[in-house]
């Protein structure tokens, strides 16, 4: 019996929650749109502009140092789970192996890479 | 038709389904959304097989790293949101005559492979495929060298993205 | 074995013999009832979620020497259920230009990426959702489904400032999940395993003894994934209004703040499973699962009152010294803090208890006050150069 059917009765149920809240919300509230309603919101004034964001670069390259890191830390986890019945050997490559990813975020950081502005 | 292959056959085909969405939809935001349903209905694929720490790796690095990632690049190169742009350029045909030939050859591979009919053999009750996989990981006979390979691969990989991006500034 | 002693069993039993009596084929019974009991744990979890909105107000007004709701029934106990019946008959109001699917599924998604937490956390010795074992990946990736929640809530809005805050707020909690993801890694060393019942069980000696700074770390990465302030950046009333929920009315607002309040308990509950011992407490919860449940409920409060005490005490940071912080001082730290854990645990292993726990303890201490000693140079060298009185510049003359 795999128990990943049970995860996936989990994601059933997790999703009726809000499903049935929002439909029981959807069939009791008013619905009278009009056009002043539906105006996105800025303050309680008039929007200015198109509303997209200038593209900040930064956002990217976060995101980019943590998929590297992600990648890294997901690779440790079997390590992890077998250091407990493995000897030093097993540690050493594995402190190895962080540090190695050390030094690319040593790099990162030395580079500006890390600043926001 | 067991019940396993039933749920295969939705799996696959929702998988298969969203594919399609991703480079048949207008709007590329939508297009990163569907990436995201492809890349969860192959994790529940692994799920199938019994390979939890895939499956769940899977959800973890893909979706939540590098989904976000292909999110972030539209959404910041967007001047709008509805952004709608021609959907096939002139070549078109010659893509699908490569796809359908694409098909064809590894449908006439796989029809003489006798795979399809067998059962894979059940492991043990005691098989735990993250210690075998620890096990292989760190053992001098095992992986060991790929994995320190492994992290040189995302540092080099760390190191470019960042060489790139510092030029341009 | 009778009711008390192993609940779930008992009544699985029972309602399979009287599924197969009518006659049901014996797999679809089994999906049946786990469909039932999940479907009762969530809805328990709901009950709990509004009071965790009763408990959250009355906290904060106590942190802000005022008495917070008293109108409503004793203590204002009924203030939540009025609150629900607001939300649902409150207009929907849909933003003009608003991307309607992924308006719609974006609550719905952020309220689920929460529920499914609970299949990982262990109740009780014989009470646990599904026995994966790679329940701590799980947390993540649970996780991450709530992330890609927030970044459709903020772009389908149609709103600059709930697009500006949705891509903070993402950013900041993917910052932060390496060094979750670096502790998490340290109680998977420690007990062997990563599921979240075999890290309860192998805590014989609570990890929060082994590993302090561990702890110390999970919180302010837990934290900062939950969104809450100290860092709210997303959400800052006084600058982006309501960041990604701007838009957002009525029930499905109301299904991103209950999520969050409800993500804020399961991330007490998890530190209290990672660190304190979960539902262990020096043997009691063997006496009955129902006891374990109550120890494990007590412990997720504290943790949550420990969150809710930082929320209400310390002021939002600013995002830059927000993620400098992260990938300057606190992944670097958690990264140190594995190594020498994983060092320490395998040199000490044959030695005593005492020997271990004081030898584990001690290395983390040193690893912290290192850290602190390094930032505290760091930052006086960096107000050395500003404060350093500066030279007269000469003007020219004529």
């Amino acid at each position: 019996m795999n128990p990943w059917i049970f995860v996936g009765l989990f994601l059933v149920v997790g999703l009726i929650i809000p499903v049935g809240a929002i439909a029981v919300a959807w069939i009791l509230a008013p619905k009278k749109p009009n056009p002043i309603k539906q105006t996105t919101y800025e303050c309680g004034i008039e929007t200015v502009g198109e509303s997209w964001v200038q593209f900040k670069a930064q956002y990217y390259i976060f995101a980019l140092v943590f998929l590297v890191f992600d990648v890294e830390t997901v690779f440790l986890f079997p390590w992890a789970v077998k250091l407990g019945a493995l000897g030093l050997f097993a540690v050493v490559e594995g402190i190895i192996f962080i540090l190695i990813l050390f030094a690319g975020l040593v790099y990162t950081w030395r580079k500006g890479m890390l600043e926001w502005a | 038709m067991t019940p396993d292959q039933i749920v295969f056959l939705i799996v696959a085909f929702v998988t298969l389904g969203s594919g399609l969405m991703v480079v048949t939809t207008r709007n590329l935001v939508h297009a990163a959304l569907w990436l995201v349903a492809t890349l969860f209905g192959v994790a529940v694929t692994y799920a199938l097989l019994n390979a939890n720490f895939l499956a769940i790796v899977q959800v973890v690095v893909y979706i939540g790293a590098i989904a976000i990632l292909f999110i972030f690049a539209v959404m910041l190169t967007r001047r709008d949101m509805r952004d709608q742009g021609p959907q096939v350029n002139k070549n078109w045909w010659f893509g699908a005559l490569l796809a359908v030939a694409t098909f064809g050859g590894l449908f006439f591979l796989l029809q003489g492979w006798n795979g399809m009919s067998k059962t894979a053999p059940t492991y043990p009750v005691s098989f735990d495929a993250i210690s075998e996989l620890g096990n292989a990981l760190t053992s001098p006979a095992g992986y060991v060298l790929p994995f320190e390979v492994a992290s040189v691969l995302l540092v080099t990989a760390l190191v470019g993205a960042v060489y790139i991006a510092f030029n341009r500034k | 074995m009778s009711f008390w002693n192993d609940p779930l069993k008992v009544a699985a039993d029972w309602l399979m013999g009287i599924f197969t009596g009518w006659g049901m084929p014996e797999l679809l019974a089994q999906v049946l009832i786990g469909f039932l009991g999940i479907f009762i744990l969530v809805a328990l979890l709901m009950v709990l979620d509004i009071a965790l909105v009763w408990v959250e107000r009355k906290v904060v007004a106590r942190f802000q020497d005022r008495i917070g709701p008293n109108r409503l029934g004793p203590f204002g106990l009924i203030q939540p259920f009025a609150d629900i019946v607001k939300l649902i008959i409150k207009e929907d109001t849909t933003p003009g230009g608003a991307d309607k699917v992924v308006y719609n599924i974006a609550p719905m998604l952020s309220m689920m990426s929460v529920l499914i937490l609970w299949a990982v956390v262990p109740l009780a010795p014989t009470i646990l959702g599904v026995d994966l074992n790679i329940g701590v990946l799980y947390i993540i990736a649970a996780g991450a489904i709530g992330t890609l929640s927030i970044i459709m809530a903020g772009w389908s809005s149609n709103n600059k400032f709930a697009l500006i805050g949705a891509f903070r707020q993402v950013a900041v909690m993917v910052s932060f999940e390496i060094p979750m993801l670096a502790t998490l890694l340290i109680p998977t060393i420690l007990a062997g395993s990563m599921g979240t019942s075999a890290i309860v069980e192998g805590q014989t000696i609570w990890y929060f003894l082994l590993s302090p700074l561990g702890a110390l770390i999970f919180l302010i990465a837990a934290i900062a994934e939950l969104g809450r302030a100290p860092f709210d950046m997303a959400e800052g009333e006084s600058e982006l209004v309501s960041g990604y929920n701007i838009e957002y009315s009525g029930m499905k607002f109301g299904m991103f703040y209950a999520g969050e309040l409800l993500h804020a308990f399961t991330f007490g509950g998890f530190w209290a499973i990672m660190f304190f011992g979960g539902y262990r407490f020096f043997g009691l919860e063997k006496v009955s699962p129902f006891l374990a449940i109550a120890i494990i409920l007590f412990k997720a409060f504290i943790g949550y009152w420990i969150i809710m005490w930082v929320k209400y005490t310390l002021m939002r940071i600013r995002i830059d010294h927000m993620l400098s912080f992260n990938w300057k001082f606190l992944t670097p730290l958690a990264f140190v803090l594995l190594m020498v854990t994983a060092l320490m645990n395998t040199l000490l292993a044959g030695t005593p208890t005492w020997l271990y726990i004081a030898g584990m303890f001690l290395s983390n201490i040193l690893v912290g006050w290192g850290a602190l000693e390094i930032a505290r140079s760091y930052s006086r060298r960096e107000r050395e150069k500003v404060e350093r009185p500066k030279p007269v510049v000469e003007t020219a003359h004529h």
